[in-house]
């Protein structure tokens, strides 16, 4: 009963299979020959040369990468005060509230979060472009981060604060010194997070971006839209690629950091 | 006594400390552009659109006498409530969010299950693979389902040529794909806090249950199930909530015929360009979702505490 039996691993195979191959496919289909996504015709990287050409979505991907690049950098650097305020700050006026804001962003439905935040820059006369884009990615992907720092330090101990307060070390001087270097893992896990929910983005960005901030996710939609090409699979391929090196790249820092601590 | 203390008063040292400078950065950031929007859309919700940039009325007109007149409209809403599209599509959004919701849940149980009964050292890796495809995008991975379940896709290739169907299945534009496209892009929001609960489950109770002679199947249903329940809310509230207004599924994957209300609202929006009725939908979608936000937040809370 409590050992791992044939049907779990019939529901990891099933399930692995599920998420993974239409993915692979994806991929695969990224190097055919034929313009149809369905026929194979034989190996080709010529829909990759062709989206060299692209000035579109080059200019597109440059927009997202720059988006989401301060975005996920100011996302979190207030979310992970945010989860340090609701961690150790105590009880203090509002604090219902806060925890409602940061909760709420992260099931919210996205065309509600879209057209509010669109509405108040209209209120507000300012102009739609990248600008409003990179806010609005900020305020959800704090959430997240906080969300993380939260639960890393609900597995934080405190007795080693309250030591280095009571030599004399100032609070700000404690945090930097100790609480930092301990949470870092979970900061940089949150900033991957938002980095890459900005890059994936559609329904915000297609509200509140305006002419000349077009997006990747907003052009690949408008291509899918006129319908299934080679081309977006490539294009599709090549972000897959580079957030899985990503991801593995930072998990594998992560491990190496916990080993290091394990032997200091 | 120092010269800086008399200068300040305390009432403003008490309000400008560093503890409340520090709690303001993220609060009055939230208040200002996740709070503050919100009162927006209710106000333009009470307005009515005009060919004019913003293309809706002034809730407060300026006369000549030195105080605003009140110009609401319940228009928006007399309008959703009288076109019958718009109750359907709140309701069928809320039923294609409880049944995937039901699917997602049913899939991602034994996924979770089997990951947290899985080998200590492998526990790592599974989750990790289980994980890896939430990270790449999510129009992408909604993309790539189109060329499978389209009428001359992968899937229906592969099984003509395996002689068990002669004629296309038709599942591309209809609810099927939209339920497909649901179960596979929320999976891991269910998976994650379902295995976050079991691989803390204590397996002793599992063993006591087996050892007084209960058997696999109702242990499983009376031990295991009602221990993971927090896990279960969880999941379900981060699936059922967001499903509920979801756009790009529908919009790839569904039909003219599948009626969803995030479809609905960008409809309003984008084409119709009716900025009161957009804005009343969402207040409208709000309503119906705030009880089940506020509840995912209380049981957030009480699992990070």
């Amino acid at each position: 009963m409590t050992k791992f039996s044939k049907f779990n691993v019939f529901a990891l195979v099933i399930g692995f299979t599920f998420l993974y191959l239409p993915i692979i496919l994806l991929i695969l289909f990224s190097f055919n020959e034929s313009r149809l996504v369905t026929v194979w015709g034989g190996f080709s990287t010529k829909w990759y040369v062709e989206l060299m050409h692209n000035q579109g979505i080059k200019d597109a991907a440059w927009v997202t990468i720059r988006v989401a690049f301060i975005s996920s950098t100011v996302a979190t650097l207030l979310g992970t005060i945010a989860g340090l305020v609701m961690t150790r700050f105590g009880n203090f006026r509002g604090r219902t509230l806060f925890s409602g804001m940061i909760y709420a962003p992260m099931v919210m439905p996205e065309v509600i979060l879209g057209l509010s935040t669109l509405l108040m820059f209209v209120t507000l006369a300012i102009d739609r472009g990248m600008l409003t884009v990179t806010i609005a990615h900020i305020t959800f992907s704090m959430c997240y981060v906080s969300v993380i720092i939260q639960s890393r330090m609900s597995s934080y101990d405190d007795s080693i604060n309250e030591a280095a307060l009571d030599l004399g070390c100032t609070p700000f001087r404690t945090f930097l010194l100790i609480t930092f270097p301990i949470i870092l893992p979970a900061i940089v896990s949150g900033w991957l997070l938002s980095f890459t929910m900005s890059l994936d983005d559609l329904v915000i960005a297609s509200f509140t971006s305006g002419p000349g901030s077009t997006t990747l996710p907003m052009k690949i939609y408008s291509m899918v839209r006129l319908g299934v090409t080679p081309e977006i699979n490539a294009v599709s391929t090549i972000l897959v690629g580079l957030v899985t090196v990503g991801v593995i790249t930072a998990s594998l820092i992560g491990k190496r950091q916990k080993q290091q601590l394990a032997q200091s | 006594m120092n010269i800086k203390e008399i200068q300040i008063p305390t009432f403003l040292k008490r309000i400008f400390n560093g503890r409340n400078t520090v709690i303001s950065m993220p609060y009055l950031w939230l208040l200002f552009l996740f709070l503050f929007p919100f009162i927006i859309v209710l106000k333009i919700s009470f307005a009515q659109p005009i060919l004019a940039m913003p293309p809706y009325t002034d809730l407060l007109k300026w006369g000549e006498s030195w105080w605003p007149t009140i110009q609401a409209s319940f228009d928006s809403y007399l309008f959703i409530f009288s076109d019958s599209l718009y109750i359907r599509a709140y309701l069928s959004s809320l039923k294609i969010a409880l049944i995937s919701t039901v699917l997602t849940l049913i899939i991602g149980y034994a996924i979770a299950y089997s990951v947290a009964r899985a080998p200590t050292r492998w526990r790592g890796i599974l989750l990790m693979i289980v994980i890896l495809p939430f990270w790449t995008s999510f129009l992408i991975r909604v993309y790539a389902w189109i060329g499978i379940l389209k009428t001359k896709g992968l899937l229906n290739l592969a099984l003509i040529s395996l002689g068990i169907i002669d004629k296309p299945l038709i599942i591309m534009n209809t609810d099927l794909a939209v339920y497909i496209g649901i179960v596979y892009s929320y999976l891991p929001f269910m998976i994650l806090p379902l295995y976050a609960n079991l691989e803390k489950m204590d397996m002793n109770l599992l063993e006591a249950a087996a050892d007084l002679g209960c058997r696999p199947f109702k242990t499983f249903w009376t031990v295991t199930i009602p221990l993971s329940l927090p896990g279960i809310l969880a999941g379900c509230f981060l699936v059922f909530i967001p499903v509920v207004g979801e756009f790009v599924i529908p919009d790839l994957l569904g039909g003219t015929r599948t009626l969803m209300i995030g479809k609905v609202l960008w409809g309003e929006f984008f084409y119709n360009r009716d900025w009161p009725v957009a804005s009343a939908v969402a207040i409208i979608l709000l309503a119906l979702l705030v009880v089940p936000i506020m509840f995912y937040q209380k049981s957030q809370e009480k699992a990070i505490s």
